[in-house]
């Protein structure tokens, strides 16, 4: 075992299946000498050339919409995005081309891309650099859609999505990139769909993913202070989604609590909950709680930044109100 | 060639009387009176090239080699059609013959195409993408997106604008501060040039240049080709906006009898062997008419196949 940071398990994996096949290429914009703007790609440049790490203009239309076509005729293009704000400009390619194409076409034609979108607040980036809009791409068929927390499942993740023939969203937490954690001498992949029990517990289930299980996993060692042993899910997979993990450990615990960055309102928070609810309505000693941001942007300064992204105290409450 | 713009021509007129019978559902985006750009660009394709369409597909799939029965099969929503029903006039693809797709977000086109010629150039082929789309398209932020890598990276990638003067109702003068799309190309350090798009001589000429210097590594070009649809933007549309003078004029302007003409005046072929194309290019129809009739619809499970290579949607059949 050794210690890596989230962003070396990214990297470890691109340099992993770029050494494997040649027809795995990386493009974004300022992905090559440069390193990516989290220094995600650093060292890939001078490892693999010019051809196969592109700087691309900004534009992220065509970062994305090219990532479509080359993906469709033989290549597995990984392309990152500064910021997951800045789909909104290359949202026509992945969700009208690249997660519809197959469906369309009768199943005739794969889009093996991957699209990596640092997500989320907590650097007074401000509102137009600190989204989480996991909500808006889980909702569209045709895309599989991943959301690492720790350095062995970013690896982990990565490899999986890259041998993918779908259109895979890697959504990464800016706020996870430095923190180290610890990785198997021999990084395996992590099969979509199969979430991790972060943290055993029997009075109440936590669902999460990305940087929340750090939270959810702080909030459960102050719970259990208090008598009650949380049990924490980290998702790792938003589609396909584990649902025998979440709806077992429901049927153990008869609490569940959802926390989310993004804003509750129309969040795929809302969709975890729906479904514990619809699925697990018998086990249930209290209502699903639901944790996320205030229905704000992500304001700058880091007060108020702080007060309308969900806190460590906020989960601790949501929790002890279900008792 | 001829035989090319006649299956398209009889294909579409075809088209036009199911969709008002009502065996046609949905949309449907006719290429009548444009003939002469796809065959004319195509014909300098191998199968192994790539082509992006557009609503307005049936031309691109046709000129390209696409199977009539299954192009038929799709427009009656049969199991048989290419996209086994769930694609429909404007999702025709055929991955073998380097179809993309025909594409119903306009200017989507030219994003794919851009990706499929850097995918070619970077796995060292000297396949090209041809990218058809229309004048309105150029409008769209992806138009320049695409323009400015393909340039930038020297891509193989020829921009075919079929400028039929009208973004639906709107026209042309009506939707951008330009006469010639060609100009457009400037910004990019592209070379372009505009020419008649009824003259399907011209087209295979420009197109065939075009993919030459593509083939040598030399870059882009961005042809624009002027033409007239002789059909409202859909069926159904009754194209009122339109000058009827001006219709009446483009109507001259038809490149099939415009390619007849030159075929028998140069002695190219007789009015016999045009005759006989035509008898045949029927028969052709005729058959792809009886398949697409005589096939199953698609079964109900197959509304959640195909999304995924490997998962099955968890959708009720309700």
């Amino acid at each position: 075992m050794r210690k890596i940071t989230y962003g070396e398990g990214i990297r470890e994996a691109l340099r992993e299946k770029m050494l494997e096949n040649k027809n795995v290429v990386l493009l974004g914009e300022d992905v090559g000498p440069y390193g990516g703007t989290f220094g995600v790609t650093k060292g890939l440049w001078e490892q693999f050339g010019e051809e196969r790490v592109r700087d691309t203009p900004i534009s992220e239309g065509i970062i994305v919409g090219a990532s479509v076509g080359a993906a469709a005729t033989g290549l597995r293009p990984v392309a990152e995005l500064m910021f997951i704000d800045f789909l909104t400009f290359g949202m026509d390619g992945l969700v009208n081309q690249a997660a519809k194409m197959r469906y369309m076409f009768g199943g005739k034609i794969s889009v093996p891309l991957v699209l990596r979108l640092p997500a989320g607040g907590g650097i007074s980036a401000g509102a137009q650099h600190s989204g989480s809009l996991e909500a808006w791409v889980t909702h569209v068929p045709g895309l599989k859609v991943v959301y690492p927390s720790n350095a062995a499942d970013a690896w982990g993740l990565m490899l999986t999505a890259i041998d993918d023939d779908n259109p895979v969203v890697y959504i990464e937490s800016k706020v996870l990139y430095s923190q180290k954690s610890e990785v198997p001498d021999k990084v395996t992949k992590v099969p979509f769909g199969s979430a991790a029990i972060a943290r055993e517990g029997a009075d109440v289930s936590i669902i999460t993913y990305g940087k929340q299980v750090h939270d959810a996993l702080k909030a459960a060692a102050a719970l259990a202070k208090d008598g009650i042993e949380a049990e924490v899910i980290d998702l790792r997979s938003l589609y396909p989604l584990d649902k025998e993990t979440i709806f077992g450990s429901v049927a153990k615990t008869h609490r569940a609590l959802v926390v989310t960055e993004e804003v509750k309102r129309g969040g795929y928070g809302g969709e975890l909950s729906a479904l514990i609810s619809e699925q697990c309505f018998d086990e249930l000693d209290a209502p699903v709680v639901r944790i996320g941001a205030l229905d704000s942007p992500v304001p700058y300064s880091q007060v108020l930044e702080s007060l309308v992204l969900p806190s460590v105290a906020d989960i601790v409450k949501g929790c002890k109100e279900m008792f | 060639m001829y035989r090319k713009m006649l299956r398209i021509r009889k294909f579409e007129k075809t088209a036009s009387v199911f969709f008002a019978e009502g065996k046609i559902p949905g949309f449907v985006h006719l290429y009548i009176g444009e003939e002469a750009i796809a065959v004319g660009a195509c014909a300098n394709l191998r199968d192994d090239d790539y082509i992006t369409s557009t609503h307005r597909g049936h031309g691109h799939i046709v000129a390209k080699g696409g199977n009539l029965k299954y192009m038929m099969a799709e427009l009656f929503g049969k199991e048989t059609g290419y996209c086994k029903g769930k694609g429909g006039s404007m999702h025709i693809a055929d991955a073998e013959l380097g179809i993309l797709g025909a594409n119903g977000i306009v200017g989507a086109g030219h994003l794919i195409a851009t990706g499929s010629a850097w995918s070619a150039q970077y796995r060292g082929t000297d396949q090209v993408s041809v990218c058809f789309f229309g004048d309105a398209s150029t409008n769209q932020s992806t138009f320049h997106e695409a323009m400015n890598l393909a340039s930038l990276w020297k891509l193989p990638v020829i921009f075919v604008c079929e400028n039929n003067l009208y973004g639906i109702s709107v026209s042309q003068a009506r939707h951008q501060n330009i006469k010639d799309i060609s100009q457009r190309a400037i910004g990019y350090g592209m070379p372009a040039l505009s020419a008649d798009g009824n003259d399907v001589l011209t087209v295979y000429e420009q197109v065939g240049e075009a993919v030459s210097r593509a083939r040598a590594g030399e870059g882009p070009t961005l042809l624009e080709f002027k033409t007239y649809r002789q059909h409202g933007h859909f069926e159904g549309d009754p194209g009122a906006y339109r000058p009827k003078e001006e219709v009446e004029a483009w109507l001259q302007k038809d490149p099939i009898p415009r390619f007849e003409s030159h075929l028998l005046g140069s002695g190219i072929l007789t009015e016999e062997e045009l005759e006989t194309v035509r008898s045949e290019v029927d028969e052709e129809i005729r058959e792809a008419l009886e398949f697409a009739d005589a096939s199953p619809h698609p079964a109900p499970e197959s509304s959640v196949q195909d999304i995924y290579s490997d998962l099955i949607e968890e959708a009720r059949i309700r």
